[in-house]
């Protein structure tokens, strides 16, 4: 039974609260966090409050949904309304949001409880967590190392078990990938599934809210709460939202899983490789077929993101200007002046890297050669994966090429830090579904992600076949040691 | 100008649009509003928030497409235009760029009795941006007021096609009737709901080819749109004949001054890195939709002309005068509805009720007569109740108080005195009077007839119908 099944048992038998729930949470978040520096803010009050109303609701029998009473965590990029959102970023160091985010609203209204924001990459910008304004995250499961970015918070915190679950958001990797360094489920719905609404802007046409989780089924019941058309975003499509979980626990046989062989060989550390193979050999024996399929232009995945999302970032981080919100130099001089010196002060290296990228690709003269180009190969890349299923349900690769490295190892190479995306980016720039499931150990132990991903707007299948790969293993029931999970 | 050179001119006019939400969110749009009060998360730019296209807004700008003969694109894309200022939220204006609305459309003008079409390139879609206020003697303060942020707004832009500083206000005279009449911009310029830029260059008459262009800015009445293309003009042939060229610059029309200020060069020119914004779906709008905007467009100028000239029988003079604004036309529509003298009412328009504004400079809006007052003066000469001499007095009260006609007749005694009994008394006594004269008409003096006629208007201060008098007094006159 899932994580968020057996708490919901013990709440509906009385045996448990949401209040004690929630108490031995934040305690084990005042006990663990500041060796793992996962949460920015906790909200004890707030969390406090919202488990007494859980509680309450359920005593009263009224709208107990799966989520009624479990303590989640909110990755620091959505808004909840009294806590606030800073990005991981100086420049929105006192910001408090005047809303909820749709998915948050979402979830409250579910009876969820927050217990607070995550942290993550400045403005969701990186691939270690080292990119953030309040210091890096430490992977739960050897404190030397990342636990992946942007989400690294989020995935750090679900992993040493800070929370039952996290919301996180993905624009190349960033839920994926450090849930395969963490070693936990994490699922990136596809675009126009789930509302954007107050999730602070990294790159529009990418950006997409998903669960990071300790089962496959948990992501499944979270989705179901977040997932549906918004009149408040106008690309969250209007569209039946279906029973995410209807076919969890159904046979995989003679469901047709693609192996495109690109995402395999040069790139990928042999023993990951052996490990997601080993994954395919099993998923083979619960009776599902290979197909080797072709995705002749993913390698051109990379370059064309690192144009896009920064194009887009560069437009959609243009607001923090000091005039309205966020921090305000205080230098004196003109316009320009007050402009260049907020934003110097307050945005990091990485995202100060990314607005200049993205500021030269669209610039008069370079637009076609870059932004332009970008978009063309983006068509070729989602044509790519609509010739594919044609011939399959769902696409089998390794979530990352290696395994979690460590801390400062890669800070001075940012393309080297942009290669961790080289297997998820495709995903977001077609717009597909991936989730990311344990399906291993290297040597030092740390732990290996399996990525499937699926046609738009099919999650449930997505779901069924990584549900089965999960229940017929038990990667799933490992955890980090030393935080005393499972006692 | 030196007839050597001719004006090539064009216009991007900005037409605020009369919706009563914002177009990307559900503030309202209402002018005057204390400052930042009409706001949310989405028109200040919070993070997170994210645009929702008003549909309104849409039909409205598809409404002034099809008026001005243009095509709709089934699909149009949204962009992200990109500069930095307090008044501009996000760091970027939403607007079409290379994909608008409507495309290829025409406006015919009058200039100088000559019909004359004018190209319109496009229309597109954006939203204003908030404004700043300065403080006087205070260079540290700014405010920034963003009510006026994400108000929707279309860009209606002309081909190169005026030649003169009169042609371009005739042309924004016609296109503000337009968008009056399609109910989808109040036509203020004041308040800036309806903006006017041009772009202008001169060149030797005869050549096909373009000068180097300036853009004015700021041209927020006829009157500024008028002076600064005639300075502009002469300052271009100024500079060519001087065997100067002229700078591409953008302009600024400082009306004090008389003059344009240069407020960048094209070397300062921004480069707005447009691009398509992620956060809109493209714009997609199908025949249904414009089919049903178009059986719903109000009678425009051109069609009102045709009927006024064919069905009431207007000259075509007056019927361009009517139809030249919207209110008049609905002035004149609605006295015609009470009393139908088409002809009569439209003379009165347009000399005695337009001359008056004319001469002392006050616009329609502040009339105080209504329609139907109009009408009953109108009617009440028609019916002989007064004279035509003395409905124009009676006009010049209407004009002044807004009165109707029948009370200020009423009040000051004005109806004229046709009661044949009363008159007949009067004449007797007259003749009983004059018995001189009267022995000299009936001798053949009969031009003494006006003699007699001039007496009863006197004794009635010209109040006695005028055809009576004559009728009675002949018959006085003559029965003895
Ligand atoms: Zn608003």
């Amino acid at each position: 039974m899932s994580r968020i099944r057996t708490l919901q048992k013990q709440l509906a038998a009385g045996t448990l609260t949401s209040v004690a729930l929630t108490e031995r949470y934040l305690a084990r978040i005042r006990e663990y966090n500041p060796g793992l520096h996962a949460y920015l803010h906790t909200a004890e009050a707030f969390a406090l409050e919202l488990a007494h109303r859980a509680d309450e609701r359920r005593r009263n029998d009224r709208d107990v949904t799966p989520l009624t009473g479990i303590p989640l965590s909110i990755k620091d990029v959505m808004h909840v309304h009294g806590l606030p959102t800073t990005c991981a970023s100086k420049i929105l160091e006192h910001f408090h949001p005047t809303y909820h985010a749709t998915t948050v609203a979402r979830l409250l209204d579910a009876g969820a409880v927050i217990l607070g924001k995550t942290n993550m990459d400045e403005f969701a910008m990186g691939a270690s967590n080292e990119h953030s304004a309040y210091g890096a995250v430490r992977n739960p499961w050897d404190p030397a190392r990342i636990p992946g970015g942007s989400s690294g918070g989020s995935a750090a915190a679900v992993s040493a078990d800070l929370c039952v679950a996290s919301l996180g958001s993905d624009t190349g990797g960033s839920i994926r990938q450090p849930a395969a360094f963490c070693g936990i489920v994490g699922l990136k719905p596809t675009y126009g599934r789930v509302s954007r609404y107050g999730l602070v802007a990294f790159a529009s046409s990418l950006d997409q809210i998903g669960p990071m989780t300790q089962s496959v089924e948990d992501a499944a019941l979270i989705l179901q709460q977040i997932a549906g058309h918004d009149p408040a975003d106008s690309t969250a499509r209007n569209i039946p939202v279906p029973d995410f979980s209807a076919r969890l626990g159904d046979e995989i046989a003679g469901v047709r899983i693609g192996i495109p062989e690109e995402y395999f060989g040069e790139g990928i550390d042999a023993p990951v490789e052996a490990t997601v193979r080993t994954a395919i050999a099993h998923l083979e024996s619960l009776g599902a077929t290979t197909v080797k399929i072709h995705l002749p232009h993913t390698r051109y995945a990379v370059p064309c993101y690192y144009i896009i999302a920064p194009a887009e970032a560069s437009a959609n981080l243009a607001r923090y200007d000091g005039v309205r919100f966020g921090h305000r130099a205080a230098a004196r001089g003109n316009l320009h002046d007050l402009y260049c010196a907020s934003r110097s002060e307050g945005f990091g290296p990485e995202v100060t890297r990314r607005i200049m990228i993205g500021t030269y690709v669209l610039s008069s003269g370079y637009y076609d050669a870059y932004y332009k180009k970008a978009q063309q190969v983006r068509t070729l890349i989602a044509r790519d994966f609509a010739e594919a299923f044609t011939q399959v349900d769902v696409i089998c690769t390794p979530t990352t090429p290696h395994v979690a490295f460590r801390a400062g190892e890669r800070l001075d190479d940012p393309l080297q830090m942009y290669l961790a995306d080289i297997c998820t980016s495709s995903c977001n720039l077609a717009g597909l579904p991936g989730i990311s499931v344990p399906c291993g150990v290297n040597a030092d132990g740390m732990p290996i992600g399996l990525q499937l991903l699926g046609r738009p707007m099919d999650e449930v299948t997505l779901l069924q076949v990584a549900y089965a790969y999960e229940q017929s293993t038990s990667w799933h029931r490992h955890h980090p040691p030393h935080y005393g999970i499972g006692a | 100008m030196t007839t050597a050179y001719e004006a090539i001119i064009g216009l991007e006019v900005h037409a605020q649009l009369l919706t009563t939400s914002k177009l990307f969110c559900g503030c309202s749009t209402a002018f005057g509003a204390p400052p930042n009060s009409n706001i949310c998360p989405v028109c200040t730019g919070q993070p997170g928030a994210l645009p929702v296209l008003n549909q309104r807004a849409v039909e409205f700008a598809i409404r002034a497409g099809l008026a001005l003969h243009c095509r709709i694109a089934p699909v149009s894309l949204f962009a992200r235009k990109n500069y930095f200022y307090p008044d501009l939220p996000k760091g970027y204006q939403i607007s079409q760029y290379d994909q608008p609305l409507c495309l290829g459309g025409h406006l015919d003008i009058s200039c100088d009795g000559e019909a004359k079409r004018i190209t319109i390139l496009r229309i597109h879609m954006e939203e204003d941006a908030g404004k700043s206020t300065h403080d006087i003697g205070q260079a540290t303060t700014s405010h920034v007021d963003l009510n006026r942020a994400c108000v929707p707004l279309i860009e209606i832009v002309s081909g190169p096609d005026l030649r003169s500083p009169q042609e371009a206000g005739q042309y924004l005279r016609a296109l503000r009737a337009i968008l009056m009449y399609l109910h989808i911009c109040d036509g203020n310029m004041e308040e800036g709901s309806l903006r006017c830029d041009a772009n202008i260059s001169i060149r030797p008459k005869g050549s096909t080819v373009f000068g180097t262009r300036t853009e004015l800015k700021n041209l927020n009445s006829f009157r500024f749109l008028e002076r600064a293309l005639a300075y502009e003009i002469e300052r271009q042939i100024d500079v060519v004949s001087a065997g100067g060229t002229v700078v591409q610059e953008t302009l600024l029309w400082d009306e004090k001054r008389g003059r344009t200020l240069s407020m960048r060069s094209k070397e300062e020119a921004h480069d707005y890195r447009y691009f398509p914004d992620p956060d809109l779906p493209p714009l997609v709008v199908d025949d249904a939709m414009i089919g049903a905007i178009r059986a719903a467009l109000p009678e425009l100028p051109e069609a009102k002309m045709a009927r006024y000239t064919g069905e009431f029988g207007l000259s075509a003079y007056d019927a361009r005068v009517l139809t030249s604004e919207k209110a008049l036309a609905t002035f004149f529509e609605h006295a015609v509805t009470a009393h139908r003298a088409p002809k009569k009412i439209a003379n009165w328009i347009t000399t005695e009720l337009l001359g008056r504004l004319n001469a002392r400079g006050e616009s329609f809006e502040s009339l105080r007569i209504t329609p139907p007052q109009l009408a009953g003066l109108v009617a009440l000469v028609d019916e002989g109740t007064i004279s035509g001499k003395m409905a124009k007095q009676v006009f010049d009260t209407m004009y002044a108080t807004g009165e109707a006609p029948q009370a200020i007749i009423a009040r000051e005694g004005l109806s004229q005195v046709s009661d044949s009994a009363a008159l007949e008394t009067m004449i007797d006594e007259l003749l009983a009077t004059q018995s001189a004269q009267v022995a000299a008409y009936r001798q053949g003096k009969t031009n003494l007839f006006g003699f007699f006629v001039g007496q009863i208007m006197k004794k009635t201060a010209g109040r006695a119908n005028p055809a009576l008098v004559n009728a009675l007094l002949r018959k006085k006159l003559e029965e003895e």
